[in-house]
């Protein structure tokens, strides 16, 4: 398995278009971060709380969710497309590996970046408003949040990218499924209508980063519930991978 | 042990029978030529070698056992299927990087095979700006990464120059010389008459023809002798066996020498009395006849 995670990590760190993608979220995070704060700051009557400030830093995240995304969906469409994905089976015959390989290389890396946009952002943010009293948890929680959100969105990515194997298509998936269908699930009438929009993934992964209100449930399990969506599309994208001719 | 060997092998896409109840060896220490026309099912067959497509009845082992099964397949078998099919964002040296650390061959082969295809000066360049024929080398180099003994190339002189296309077939000599198996496809006669040693023919999926390339010759047509005279109608009379065209007249059955003694016997003059050799591209066409009649 080492050997496929080198392989993977040299393929991810090898392409110019993923580390500029890289790059550019944590940049939008950071950019929007001090846009949205300073505005916050100079618009409001007395100081910004803390909850305030925190959501205000973070809000970049509806952007940086979806170029996480992107870069999931690239990590194996992308190979598609160019008809890599055939030498990486070659290499790697024994399918589920080779995804395997990709879902971890790119979690970590996810991780890694996505935690130092975050707190960059958390830090521009919080610089910029100058909250009165600061509660170090809810600073640390909402890193860890975000940065979880953010990774869980780069693998959903992954796993339509592995079912669709087509850029274009994989990608306005992802955009259906986590900002547009979420939204239209909100109009739905009644309890059941709801219960449905808040299970809804985004809306309910957004609960971790407290950008989303549910009656039922909580910032962990929200994210639980993300994470069975996320787990759904992979579990999908495997099995069609193993089943397809490449 | 029998390289590769495929038994019964079928592979339906949808109503399409691309490959069709195909059984044939590909033995080591020679150049195997798989040859067909366009549409034959060359491609379909290796890619179902080499676990990518699953076939849709019989099988194919490589050194006894399903591809997908080799531990480090790349040390066993090495492919050229498509040169074009690499990421152009990525340099030449981190392409073949990734494929190498996959199978855990050393970083410094990298440089050796580079070396070896010629692309040594242009390996930090990304491969999006390849001609065809480095992208060509390119997909060598990888083929050779893990230094296999079974080497697979589809199609590999399509588009190339004269150069490369000398440069490949010398190294597909060489590599069959060093007891290497090697199994290329091509959908010209020409190409394979001056590469291969042995040849599998297909059409429409099938199996036409597993033979040396002397016995293919041999067994398609024969040669003929083509006499010109300014009195052809007395020579055809004289030969009786002959086959009279406008201008010349074709005899399979007699030699030249025979057709010679007779004709000076009777003192009449020739311009012409060559034994005509039968083309491979000519013994190729006939072969492979009604499988294009079919499809067309
Ligand atoms: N992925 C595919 N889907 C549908 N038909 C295919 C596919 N691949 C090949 N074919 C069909 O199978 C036949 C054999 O194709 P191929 O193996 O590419 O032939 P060759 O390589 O000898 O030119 C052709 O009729 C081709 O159209
Ligand atoms: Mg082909």
């Amino acid at each position: 398995m080492i050997d496929i995670l080198r392989s993977e990590w040299t393929k991810i760190r090898s392409v110019r278009s993923t580390v500029w993608t890289l790059a550019v979220t944590a940049a939008l995070m950071v950019g929007l971060s001090a846009l949205l704060t300073g505005s916050m700051k100079s618009t409001a009557d007395g100081p910004v709380n803390a909850e305030q400030a925190i959501a205000g830093s973070l809000l970049g995240i509806m952007f940086a969710q979806l170029a996480m995304a992107t870069l999931g969906v690239l990590v194996i469409s992308s190979e598609y497309r160019t008809g890599g994905i055939r030498t990486s089976l070659m290499a790697v015959p024994q399918r589920l590996r080779l995804l395997t390989g990709k879902i971890l290389v790119f979690t970590a890396t996810s991780l890694v970046v996505s935690a130092v946009a975050s707190a960059a952002a958390l830090g521009v943010g919080l610089a910029i408003t100058q909250p009165p009293s600061l509660p170090t948890n809810d600073v640390l929680m909402a890193v860890l949040g975000a940065t979880l959100y953010l990774t869980a969105c780069g693998l959903f990515g992954l796993g339509l990218g592995t079912l669709v194997r087509h850029t274009p298509g994989a990608v306005v998936a992802a955009i259906a499924l986590m900002l547009v269908l979420p939204q239209v699930a909100t109009q739905l009438p009644g309890a059941w209508g709801q219960r449905i929009a808040e299970y809804f993934t985004t809306n309910a992964g957004l609960l971790l980063v407290g950008q989303s209100n549910s009656e039922t449930l909580g910032p962990w399990s929200g994210f639980g519930v993300y994470l069975i969506w996320v787990a759904v599309a992979m579990i999908a994208g495997a099995v069609l991978l193993r089943r397809r001719d490449a | 042990m029998t390289a590769i060997r495929a038994t019964n092998l079928s592979k339906r896409y949808g109503g399409t029978a691309a490959v069709a109840d195909l059984s044939f060896d590909v033995e080591p220490g020679r150049v195997t030529g798989f040859l067909g026309p366009n549409g034959a099912g060359k491609s379909t067959t290796m890619r179902m070698i080499l676990g990518l497509d699953r076939p849709s009845g019989g099988s194919v082992l490589v050194d006894g056992r399903p591809y997908a099964e080799l531990r480090h397949p790349l040390r066993k078998v090495g492919a050229l299927l498509d040169a074009k099919a690499v990421h152009g964002g990525r340099s030449a040296h981190n392409h073949l990087l990734a494929i190498a650390q996959s199978n855990g061959i050393p970083a410094g082969r990298v440089r050796e095979v580079l070396e070896i295809v010629g692309l040594r000066e242009v390996a930090k360049r990304r491969v999006g700006g390849f001609s065809l024929g480095m992208a060509q080398r390119l997909g060598i180099a990888a083929a050779l990464l893990g230094d296999p003994e079974i080497l697979l190339f589809d199609e590999p002189v399509n588009g190339l120059d004269p150069d490369g296309i000398l440069w490949i077939r010398t190294l597909m000599r060489k590599l069959a010389a060093e007891g290497r198996t090697v199994f290329v496809s091509s959908h010209l006669m020409s190409e394979m008459a001056q590469t291969a040693d042995h040849l599998i023919v297909i059409g429409k999926g099938r199996l036409i023809a597993d033979t040396s390339v002397q016995e293919f010759i041999g067994r398609s047509s024969q040669g003929y002798v083509r006499v010109r005279s300014p009195r052809l109608a007395e020579v055809a009379e004289l030969v009786k066996v002959g086959e009279l065209h406008p201008d010349h007249l074709r005899v399979t059955a007699m030699s030249t020498l025979e057709i010679g003694a007779l004709t000076a016997r009777a003192g009449i003059p020739l311009e012409e009395l060559t034994f005509v050799q039968p083309s491979l591209e000519a013994a190729y066409m006939e072969l492979t006849k009604d499988s294009l009649e079919f499809s067309a």
